[in-house]
């Protein structure tokens, strides 16, 4: 080791590859298998992608930094599982880019928030939490039911994701826009061709009670609703050979 | 600083600034009504300044054949005035949202003064606009010392200095905006991550042409810590950004990657932004500043290349000890954990390295308050990594993940080592480099350095406490083995070590103030008066040999 290093240290160039050579290791033999091997992500038929208002209310989240304080990961611990409900399966989070997972719980984790709570409750947490959990350290989010939700791009917004992986048809790209629009507005012509392209299951309603604009509130409440509930492969029973977390 | 550049580099930056100023145009043309464009007009802006700072400038004479017989240190100065700026801005915004923690209802209602946009601006501004400046502007001055060779050139150390502090400003601001990936401590988004790239390949170059210019066999150990922490930060910074912008006018991009993998890629760039952007590149300060300033050799040089290797292997197996317990597959938690323990091995020996080091000079630790912030910092930084390794052990994270008890371990690390080092090393260089006698004062260097250390400590007590207690909290079971306490219950617990974690962080953030005057009265006040010679400075005696040598 040392005479190898005492030849490194006399050649600048001998040095810089050898720090990336060495470097490289742990990155490689960690990383690069959780593509091949097929057992790292479940499988999940049912799973689904995020509806165009879902995944602008999943920008306003990011945009926030929302992340900084929620976690969007349930531990395999008994004490997790039992406060938020299953544990997180990798399939769960496979069409986020990026993941939310998060590192830090100043409040608590989000990732089965989704129907936990009505629309009128989140929507009165985000104005002012204290006016609903008066303990809360949550900022205001004031300025989200104000700001009228910018869709005019989620078309490409769709496609980009597209690029990147998440199986959005030719449809849902050209019709981002409206399907936006028509999730927010239960009364609209729009329902239709939104429950056609992803699913009758989807939360059609004014999220934040004013149906006349659709707002980033609309967006924002949309996605937390939709959270844990893009599958419902976490519910299943588990494996028969895996101990069972909760009691 | 225009008069020092050559005619031709005076033309060379007037080249860059048009290329930039275009670039900024088309931007902000393309980007109209999105924040990607307001980037544009600002860089726009900047570059103008610059453009008319360089004409301002163009026909002054050229500067003398006898600047090479010197370091040049223009850049290290500013780079070392730009550290102090963000470390006032980076930790005053830190200190205030640790406020808001406390008192959530103490702010107004405006999206970018929310907790949410803060926050990476304080992280950002501390690591990247405080660490990373005084990174760039000590290397320049230890390459050249330990090399025995002036830089290349005049205009490439300004070019990363300004790019830099460029890319910093573009990522402040952007968020903001909202303008982020979520990544944490890689927030910035497309954009102004490959302008990142573009600067750091010049650092990377500048560093290996001021390597190549070298007049000792031998390359310096400071050297392959700043090589190590330029190298491996561009091939994670490259990698974990990797991303498609939904258009050539939006900020918004989405990243290559999702859910698991994009995680162990996230926590397999940020823990390595801890070792490589926090640790290597401080080691290499380290390794310069201690032993010149304790006027003793490095304790051992084998320790060194240990503990170098060693650092440099195992630090990269590390990451996945973010993601203990959760959908990562169990394999790659327990390789990491299993790394992180042996990290402790190369960690130790650098920080032992650096304590033997003091061995006769005690003494001048007790006196001066410079000594004493390096020694600290080593102190810190063999604490910091005991924590580290022992936070990775998976029944030990099941405790501390998630809680303020990591807060607390990321703050012994950045207050207590990563702060304290880079004061000690900039205390030591501005008389150096101002060809000054010494700081302005010495009793404000003492003052600072025990309101940094008691709010180092009065922060990571807090922290230890309110994370410790919340973990213990959720994992409380009632006899009847229901849980004991909701989420709301641990808030009201931690709500006294809040204030108290703000008080540390302001002690810590009054002493960066009082640094701050100290230098710019060292600046000031003595330009006129004649200096004593007998210094450490390294002022080149004229006409040859004009460098000094190296350790």
């Amino acid at each position: 080791m040392f005479s190898t290093h005492y030849k490194l240290e006399r050649k600048s160039i001998g040095l810089a590859l050898g720090i990336m050579l060495v470097a490289s290791i742990g990155g490689l033999v960690e990383i690069a298998p959780l593509f091949t091997i097929d057992e790292t992500v479940e499988a999940a038929p049912d799973m689904r992608t995020y509806t165009p208002l879902e995944l602008a209310g999943r920008n306003i989240y990011i945009r926030e930094g929302c992340y900084a304080c929620h976690s969007q990961m349930i531990r395999t611990l008994q004490d997790d599982v039992e406060r938020y409900g299953p544990y997180s399966l990798a399939v769960e989070s496979k069409y986020d880019h990026p993941m939310l997972w998060g590192s830090k719980r100043t409040g608590p984790d989000l990732a089965r928030l989704g129907g936990k709570y009505s629309d009128a409750w989140q929507v009165a947490r985000l104005i002012n939490p204290r006016d609903v959990v008066p303990e809360s350290v949550m900022p205001a989010y004031g300025w989200l039911a104000r700001n009228r939700l910018r869709t005019d791009d989620l078309g490409k917004h769709l496609a980009t994701q597209r690029t990147v992986g998440v199986p959005y048809t030719d449809a849902q790209i050209a019709n981002a826009e409206a399907d936006a629009l028509a999730q927010a507005n239960p009364d609209g012509d729009g329902v239709d061709g939104l429950t056609e392209r992803y699913g009758t299951a989807t939360n059609v309603r004014s999220f934040d009670g004013d149906k006349q604009v659709v707002t980033e509130m609309d967006a924002l409440v949309a996605y937390l609703q939709i959270l844990g509930k893009l599958t419902d492969a976490a519910h299943k029973p588990a494996p028969a050979t895996a101990e069972a977390p909760a009691k | 600083m225009v008069a020092e550049l050559t005619k031709n580099e005076r033309q060379g930056a007037l080249v860059i600034l048009l290329a930039l100023a275009v670039t900024g145009l088309a931007m902000a043309a393309g980007g109209r009504g999105d924040p990607f464009g307001v980037h544009g007009a600002l860089v726009l802006v900047v570059s103008i300044a610059g453009i008319f700072a360089v004409i301002g400038g163009y026909y002054a004479p050229e500067p003398s054949p006898d600047r090479l017989d010197s370091y040049y240190d223009t850049p290290t100065k500013f780079g070392i005035i730009a550290a102090m700026v963000w470390a006032v801005v980076g930790m005053a915004v830190g200190d205030w949202v640790a406020w808001l923690l406390a008192y959530p209802e103490w702010t107004f209602d405006a999206a970018w003064a929310s907790f949410g946009r803060l926050r990476p601006v304080h992280t950002s501004g501390v690591i990247f606009g405080f660490g990373g400046n005084a990174l760039i502007a000590t290397s320049f001055y230890v390459m050249q010392r330990t090399s025995r060779a002036r830089l290349p050139d005049q205009l490439t150390p300004w070019f990363v200095l300004f790019g830099y502090n460029l890319f910093c400003v573009i990522a402040a601001t952007g968020y903001l905006m909202g303008v982020t990936q979520s990544k944490e401590y890689a927030e910035p988004e497309w954009y102004a991550d490959i302008w990142l790239v573009v600067v750091w390949v010049v650092y990377f170059v500048l560093y290996l042409r001021t390597l190549n210019r070298r007049k000792e066999p031998h390359i310096y150990v400071s050297n392959w810590y700043y090589l190590a922490f330029i190298l491996v930060v561009a091939m994670l910074h490259i990698v974990n950004n990797l991303a498609v912008p939904i258009s050539w006018g939006s900020a918004k991009s989405y990243s290559l990657f999702s859910g698991v993998q994009d995680a162990m890629t996230e926590w397999w760039y940020g823990h390595n932004a801890v070792a490589f952007f926090l640790t290597s590149g401080f080691l290499g300060m380290m390794y310069y500043y201690m032993p010149k300033r304790a006027g003793r050799p490095i304790y051992s040089y084998r320790m060194s290349i240990i503990s170098f290797w060693g650092i440099t292997f195992f630090y990269m197996w590390a990451g996945s000890h973010h993601l203990h317990y959760t959908a990562l597959p169990q394999w790659v938690q327990s390789l990491g954990m299993t790394f992180s323990v042996m990290l402790l091995v190369p960690s130790w020996v650098s920080a032992g390295n650096a304590l033997m080091t003091l061995n006769g000079a005690w003494h001048k630790v007790r006196d001066d308050a410079v000594l004493r912030f390096m020694m600290v910092a080593a102190v810190f930084y063999g604490l910091s990594t005991f924590e580290g390794s022992f936070m990775a052990i998976r029944p030990v994270n099941a405790l501390s993940h998630y809680t303020d008890w990591t807060v607390g371990h990321v703050h012994a690390g950045a207050l207590g080592w990563v702060a304290m080092i880079t004061f000690g090393a900039i205390y030591a260089s501005v008389p150096w480099l101002w060809k000054r006698n010494g700081m302005y004062s010495a009793k404000l260097v003492e003052a600072h350095f025990w309101l940094a250390l008691a709010g180092t400590i009065i922060y990571v007590f807090a922290m230890w406490n309110s994370g410790i207690i919340q973990g213990l909290m959720w994992r409380t079971y009632t006899e009847s083995g229901t849980l004991a306490y909701s989420f709301t219950d641990t808030l009201v617990a931690m709500h006294p070590y809040y204030i108290a974690r703000a008080v540390g962080g302001l002690l810590f953030l009054l002493g960066a103030i009082v640094g701050c005057y100290n230098i710019w009265m060292t600046i000031r006040q003595d330009a006129e008066a004649p200096r004593a010679t007998g210094q450490e400075t390294p002022l080149p005696a004229a006409p040859a040999p004009s460098l000094q040598p190296a350790e």
